[in-house]
């Protein structure tokens, strides 16, 4: 069972048990245009919620994307060096960028499910 | 400061197609300026690069320096009491790059100055438009009538079919070689060709009655090679072929020799020259010739594929705590499928092939100092 929660900096995380798989949302790289490089975090690396976990950059800015919630780095997405554009063409699907092993469940309270992040967005 | 917002931005003659278009609109030089349509900064750049693109440069300042006296050799001379190029020397008919400099010898705006037969045409940066209009009224009133064109807007049609593209609606435009400069009829249209750009590629900017502007634009863009390219493509292109952007790879702080555009100067206003010196800051931009300067504008490509920005700070080796200079202009090059970037060093640490490092996000990334332009120009000589 997968639940799928959104940040308000435009983060998905589909969380499986006590791991979140995090990638942005289609309408982040939508806003960012043609990603041309995406530095992805180290494994082990554990990560605080809200400190910059990743960066996305785009042909002419740089962006960071947050760690939504705190906890340790398990794996990155290989992929996305060969590959930056996918955030592009998948950005909800194939173009994840890592996945973390949640310290602590209560920090899921404070986002938002796909109505609300949609309504966010509109 | 207040950021500008979005009612007090102005509107080039084109503000509408862009919106119908679906441009991007974002605040630029106090404009209201598309970074880029649907089809995005890449495609928009590529396509440039294979066919053609259609730019509104309508925030630019176009002025015409006409000479009381009637002969466009008076404004001329007058003109290079403010610039260090050989004004006098470009022919009808022809444009030649400029920059207005101050007593310090840095650089106030650069230009483009075409001499049309009767008098001078210019086109200056859309920030420094006011500014350079009023320094041209203080120091050449006497000799000139400064003519303000504020009702003519400015489009760009550049890459390789760009020539195909404008043949059909001007007849000259054909036979034009890069730097040729003129009026001529497009679409009908009286207007202002000049086979020029900032992008690298062969191509024209036409100077257009702003009434008659989205008129030509909208028939340009009905052929299918050429798309509407936005401001955010036009950096990359530019970028790419190693053009400099006024306020960011030159300022007041920087002077020709530093910002590596000797070419620009010409021998007849250098120490030995006809009509040597005799601009402002000529002491220490002649200096700069005689002896050198101690900082120079290179270009830098990196190995990985991390852009590094305009700030970074740059260092001689991977370790070291002062930085020997910063990057003035840096992203994607996306016809290079790598990152390109350029930016002031020692002129000692500037060879072709130094290594160097620049910081980004803490992390010394190894970049070397390339030749520019990093895409082969392909202008029509």
């Amino acid at each position: 069972m997968t639940t799928t929660l959104y940040t308000s900096d435009h983060e998905w995380l589909a969380i499986e048990g006590d791991v979140a798989t995090v990638g942005i949302t289609d309408y982040a790289q939508q806003q960012l245009g043609d990603v041309v490089f995406v530095e992805l975090p180290k494994l082990g690396r554990v990560l605080k919620k809200a400190e910059a976990a990743a960066v996305v950059e785009s042909v002419k800015a740089a962006s960071d994307v947050y760690a939504p919630v705190t906890g340790e780095v398990l794996e990155t997405n290989a992929a996305l060096a060969a590959e930056p554009a996918l955030v592009n063409t998948d950005a909800q699907g194939a173009a994840w960028f890592f996945k973390i092993k949640i310290a602590d469940k209560s920090e899921l309270g404070g986002l938002m499910d796909e109505a609300a992040y949609k309504a966010h967005t509109a | 400061m207040l950021a500008p917002d979005q009612d007090s931005l102005k509107r080039t003659p084109l503000h509408d197609l862009h919106v119908s278009l679906g441009g991007k609109m974002v605040p630029f030089a106090g404009y209201d300026m598309p970074v880029q349509y649907p089809a995005g900064v890449l495609k928009e750049h590529l396509h440039t690069r294979t066919s053609a693109g259609l730019f509104d440069v309508s925030h630019m300042g176009q002025i015409a320096l006409r000479p009381k006296s009637g002969k466009v050799e008076d404004a001329a001379r007058a003109l290079e009491r403010l610039v260090p190029q050989d004004i006098v020397a470009i022919a009808p008919g022809r444009q030649r790059y400029a920059q207005f400099t101050n007593a310090d010898g840095g650089i106030l705006d650069d230009l483009m100055v075409a001499n049309f037969g009767d008098h001078l045409f210019l086109v200056v940066n859309a920030a420094c438009k006011a500014e350079d209009e009023a320094h041209l009224r203080a120091h050449l009133s006497d000799d000139c009538v400064i003519d303000s064109l504020a009702d003519r807007a400015l489009v760009a049609v550049q890459g390789p079919k760009a020539e195909s593209a404008l043949a059909k609606f001007c007849a000259e435009a054909p036979a034009m070689k890069f730097m040729d400069a003129g009026p001529h009829k497009v679409a009908g249209l009286d207007c202002f060709v000049s086979r020029s750009g900032y992008t690298g590629e062969d191509g024209f900017e036409i100077s257009v009655p702003a009434a008659d502007a989205e008129r030509l634009a909208k028939t340009l863009l009905e052929n299918p090679d050429v798309l509407p390219i936005g401001l955010g493509a036009r950096d990359s292109l530019r970028l790419e072929a190693g053009l400099c952007l006024y306020g960011h790879d030159i300022d007041t702080a920087t002077t020709p020799v530093e910002a590596a555009l000797e070419w620009s100067v010409q021998k007849s206003r250098r120490i030995g020259g006809a009509r040597a010196g005799g601009f402002p800051g000529a002491e220490k931009i002649l200096a700069h010739f005689d002896q050198g300067a101690g900082r120079r504008r290179v270009g830098l490509r990196a190995e990985g594929r991390a852009p590094v920005r305009e700030g970074a700070l740059l260092f001689a080796d991977a370790t070291s705590a002062a930085p020997i200079g910063t990057v003035t202009s840096g992203g994607f090059g996306p016809s290079l499928n790598a990152p390109v970037a350029m930016g002031y060093v020692p002129t000692a640490l500037g060879a072709l092939g130094t290594s160097l490092f620049a910081e980004v996000r803490g992390q010394r990334l190894p970049l070397t100092v390339a030749a520019m332009p990093f895409v082969k120009n392909t202008y029509k000589r």
